[in-house]
């Protein structure tokens, strides 16, 4: 039936046809107690109305039984619900290892994009079809959502930290893209489109736009930041060196000056290369000075990528 | 207001100077004063709305510009949170009935409920100077780092307002508190309490455990914004997310304050239109007290897709579901409470039947937001406007509708016109779902909210919502001009034209200036319909001159 206005989301993804399914399971527990409600409401209302010659008896004034009923009724259902959402939350929550990584970096008001290729885009992302594509964001100034209806994904992109998003596209076409979060002035234009392309075509794209826009890859760039900041004087495998050699660092465990131990994520990258002094790695000295202000989010990202790509390289790594 | 034709004497014809008003320990004049002062705020809000409502006729920006439209949203969300809804039934209706119900002659501090009026008109003038200073435009929400570092709108002013205000909530509470234990008439026992008292305690007891927190919130969003110390803003030191859970974890309780209230209110309305005792009374009665409980603990909701741990989001996710059982069992109880009983549908019967279907679909639309998978995707949509509406519009709004109706004859002794209140209860429900049921379907198809332009394929229920609010809002405007009218010109009221039980009904309309002439002592349940002599006014000795 087609009435000319929209009244279902288009799917893109599997686990939009997920989402829905539990959508509707709520939709259906929610009508049945309308309805019930309703009716109820309604018949009583007639039936008891104050001039009808209704039988009144004496009204009971509380039923046990009946309290514990729409207790425990409700409750069984709810928890339907909480089980069933959230191990559909933590199958959204967790991406695939096989996924193709974009990093996302949001700024009043624009989405800036970019591909393992090195490819940039703004307010544009193109992706394949098929291909489990997980997004690492993070904002330059306020707090942003990026969120994809079609695919029923939505996460914050928040400031001083990385968060992850993920999908998987099972139909081709362009779909909306939008900040969720708002975040000032122009908010509603901080909107763009995910373009779904067959994997011939995204091949195609990848092709056609190379043109005027600089090839290296992340990992490229950030090997280039990594020499050009000269993070190689002190972070290098030789004895001696003056910090931590890097390979195989991401993904394992660090233990502090301070005696903590915690995991190298991206996020613990992010906040060495920025305030080195809050996260020293034991048996170092405090000589790193910050890079705050000498990189922005976007090269931090790519110096990220640098020192996840040294991980394979890693056999002085502590392991992952 | 009230001609000379009787000779009797009550609380608003007693003296009639501006200092009698303005320094008045009443606390039924306190009522009305606060009923003038959150009205105003009322019809600011009510403006934004239509503004805003207008623009978005179009998917493109015609009326206002971008500064605009994200100012009249904070306006609208600012003022009716904070200036209208938290402060409408308990500061209304239950100033000026809690003490009476109780059989009391006033509230325990009289000097306190009188400061807490200034304090919160001391508040309502800063937010009305934000608002003529040129407005604030982080939502009511001030997330950082926006609010605190970037938004070059008047923040400041704003915050302070709602600071301020806060203080007037505490003392509220606090009256309520205290006045509720202390000062009950002999006899009066917790469980012959009218639930509508259950409510305004349960409500006073996260005003003053809530409040002091949103206080500290906004202080350190002042703190960050004047002097730099970093707090919330990552570039400076701070934590954006710490701003969500303290704000949350008011604001999520708050909640609560806008809607326990109401159903206080429509606790009385329908045990009276149906001369029925409540179904299961202590069902209800702790129903409200466990969702003043569980409230404090299910702010994370707010927060699935913030980056909180998937496991704290377990947590809230299951939390949120519990406090939705005892909103269901009182759905039931009130239903139940129709069977067998004698029902009228009069004026404030009509909002009380529409706030159980209305609070019903938000509720249940409720489960949706706590489905964390669900939440994903209609987080910030315009599914959550239609939730959150349905709640505090469809409820506690409609609840202080029902309850203004119910208790006006008693607050100014005159009747409105009873066919003009049901045709205007009719035109605000079909208003009402006329605005936010296609915000429902907007949400899940997308649409996120404050979005002041959006993709063409919206529009068609974007109209479908601003028609409605139209039928709204002329609904709201025909509901003042007959009260109004009715002041002056309405029908005189007897002291019980409800034949209603419960003791404000006992004393004549409007009531003497210290409720009762002689102490009354309570030897029955409340809502005792089976005794014909409940309605009897006994408690004073005039009754008004054409009862």
């Amino acid at each position: 039936m087609d009435i000319g206005i929209p009244l279902f989301p288009e799917q893109a993804s599997d686990l939009a046809r997920d989402v829905d399914m539990l959508f509707f399971f709520l939709i259906a527990v929610s009508m049945f107690f309308v309805f019930l409600i309703g009716a109820l409401l309604i018949y009583f209302i007639v039936k008891f109305r104050r001039r009808s010659n209704a039988d009144r008896p004496d009204a009971t004034r509380s039923h046990a039984g009946l309290e514990i009923a729409w207790t425990v009724i409700p409750l069984i259902l709810t928890m339907i619900m909480f089980v069933w959402g959230a191990v559909l939350f933590f199958k959204q929550s967790r991406p695939p290892s096989d996924a193709m990584e974009i990093l996302v970096v949001g700024k009043q008001w624009m989405w800036k994009i970019q591909h393992p290729t090195g490819h940039t885009e703004i307010n544009e992302l193109h992706v394949p079809l098929g291909q489990p594509v997980k997004l690492n964001m993070t904002s330059e100034d306020v707090i942003h959502s990026f969120y994809v209806p079609a695919f029923r994904v939505k996460m914050d992109v928040l400031p001083g930290r990385y968060t992850t998003a993920w999908f998987t596209p099972n139909r081709t076409g362009r779909f909306h893209l939008f900040c969720a979060e708002y975040c000032g002035t122009e908010h509603s234009k901080m909107v763009g489109s995910v373009n779904v392309l067959t994997p011939v075509e995204y091949e195609r794209w990848l092709a056609g736009e190379v043109g005027d826009t600089p090839a290296d890859t992340p990992v490229e760039a950030g090997r280039r930041l990594f020499t050009q900041l000269g993070c190689a004087t002190c972070h290098h495998p030789d004895a001696g060196a003056l910090g931590p050699d890097l390979a195989g660092v991401f993904g394992s465990e660090v233990t502090l000056a301070d005696g903590r131990t915690v995991v190298a994520d991206e996020d613990y990258l992010r906040q060495s290369i920025l305030d080195p002094r809050a996260t020293l790695v034991d048996g170092y000295e405090p000589i790193m000075p910050t890079f705050r202000g000498l990189v922005n989010e976007q090269q931090l990202m790519q110096l990220i990528s640098y020192i996840k790509s040294l991980g394979d390289a890693g056999e002085t790594g502590e392991g992952m | 207001m009230e001609s000379g034709d009787t000779k009797r004497k009550h609380y608003l014809n007693i003296e009639n100077t501006p200092q009698s008003w303005l320094l008045t320990l009443d606390h039924k004049r306190i009522g009305i004063l606060y009923l003038v002062t959150i009205l105003l705020f009322f019809f600011l809000g009510g403006v934004a709305a239509v503004l805003f409502r207008l623009e978005l006729l179009t998917p493109d920006a015609h009326l206002v510009e971008h500064e605009t439209y994200n100012r009249l949203f904070t306006m609208h969300g600012v003022t009716m949170i904070f200036f209208f809804l938290i402060p409408s039934i308990p500061a209304v209706l239950g100033n000026f009935l809690l003490p009476i119900m109780i059989g009391a002659r006033d509230m325990a501090f009289p000097r306190i409920n009188l400061a807490s009026w200034y304090v919160f008109t001391a508040g309502g003038l800063f937010g009305l100077a934000a608002i003529v200073f040129g407005g604030v435009d982080t939502g009511w929400t001030f997330y950082t780092p926006y609010s605190s570092t970037y938004a070059n709108s008047n923040v400041i002013l704003a915050a302070l307002g709602i600071f301020i205000a806060g203080f007037a909530s505490i003392m509220t509470g606090l009256n309520f508190i205290v006045t509720i234990h202390k000062m009950r008439a002999p006899g009066l026992t917790w469980f012959r309490l009218p639930l509508f008292i259950w409510g305004q305690y349960a409500t006073a007891i996260i005003m003053i455990l809530g409040t002091p927190v949103i206080a500290i919130t906004v202080l350190l969003v002042g703190i960050e914004r004047l002097f730099g110390v970093g707090i919330f803003d990552p570039a400076i030191g701070g934590d954006p997310l710490l701003f969500q859970h303290l704000f949350w974890f008011y604001s999520h309780p708050a909640v609560y304050i806008m809607i326990l209230p109401g159903m206080g209110v429509i606790s009385e309305v329908i045990a009276c239109f149906s001369r029925k005792r409540i179904f299961g009374y202590h069902v209800v009665a702790f129903s409200s007290l466990a969702i003043a409980i569980l409230g404090f603990f299910v702010w994370g909701h707010h927060m699935f897709v913030s980056s909180q741990s998937m496991y704290a989001g377990m947590i809230f996710s299951i939390l949120s579901f519990l406090v939705a059982i005892p909103s269901a069992i009182k759905v039931f109880n009130w239903t139940a409470t129709l069977y067998k009983g004698s029902i009228s549908l009069d004026t404030p019967m009509l909002y009380a039947l529409g706030f159980i279907g209305l609070f019903t679909i938000g509720g249940l639309t409720g489960l949706f937001l706590a489905t964390m998978a669900i939440n994903i995707h209609v987080h910030d949509t315009y599914f959550v406007v239609a939730h959150f509406h349905y709640v505090m519009v469809g409820g506690m709004l409609m609840a202080f509708l029902g309850g203004i109706h119910f208790w006006w004859p008693k607050m100014f002794g005159r009747m409105y016109p009873e066919a003009w209140g049901r045709f205007a209860a009719i035109v605000i429900f079909v208003g009402f779902n006329l605005t936010f049921f296609p915000q429902f379907i907007l949400g899940y198809l997308g649409m996120p909210r404050r979005y002041h332009v959006y993709p063409e394929e919206f529009q068609v229920l974007n109209v479908m919502s601003t028609a409605g609010a139209s039928i709204l809002g002329a609904g709201y405007l025909m509901v003042f001009v007959y009260l109004v009218w009715s002041l002056f010109k309405g029908r005189r009221s007897v002291s019980n034209p409800w034949c209603a039980a419960g003791l404000e009904w006992r004393v004549s309309s409007p009531p003497p200036q210290h409720n009762f002439k002689k102490a009354p002592v309570v030897d029955r349940d409340a809502y005792d319909y089976t005794d014909e002599d409940v309605y009897k006014s006994d408690y004073d000795s005039g009754g008004t001159s054409d009862g």
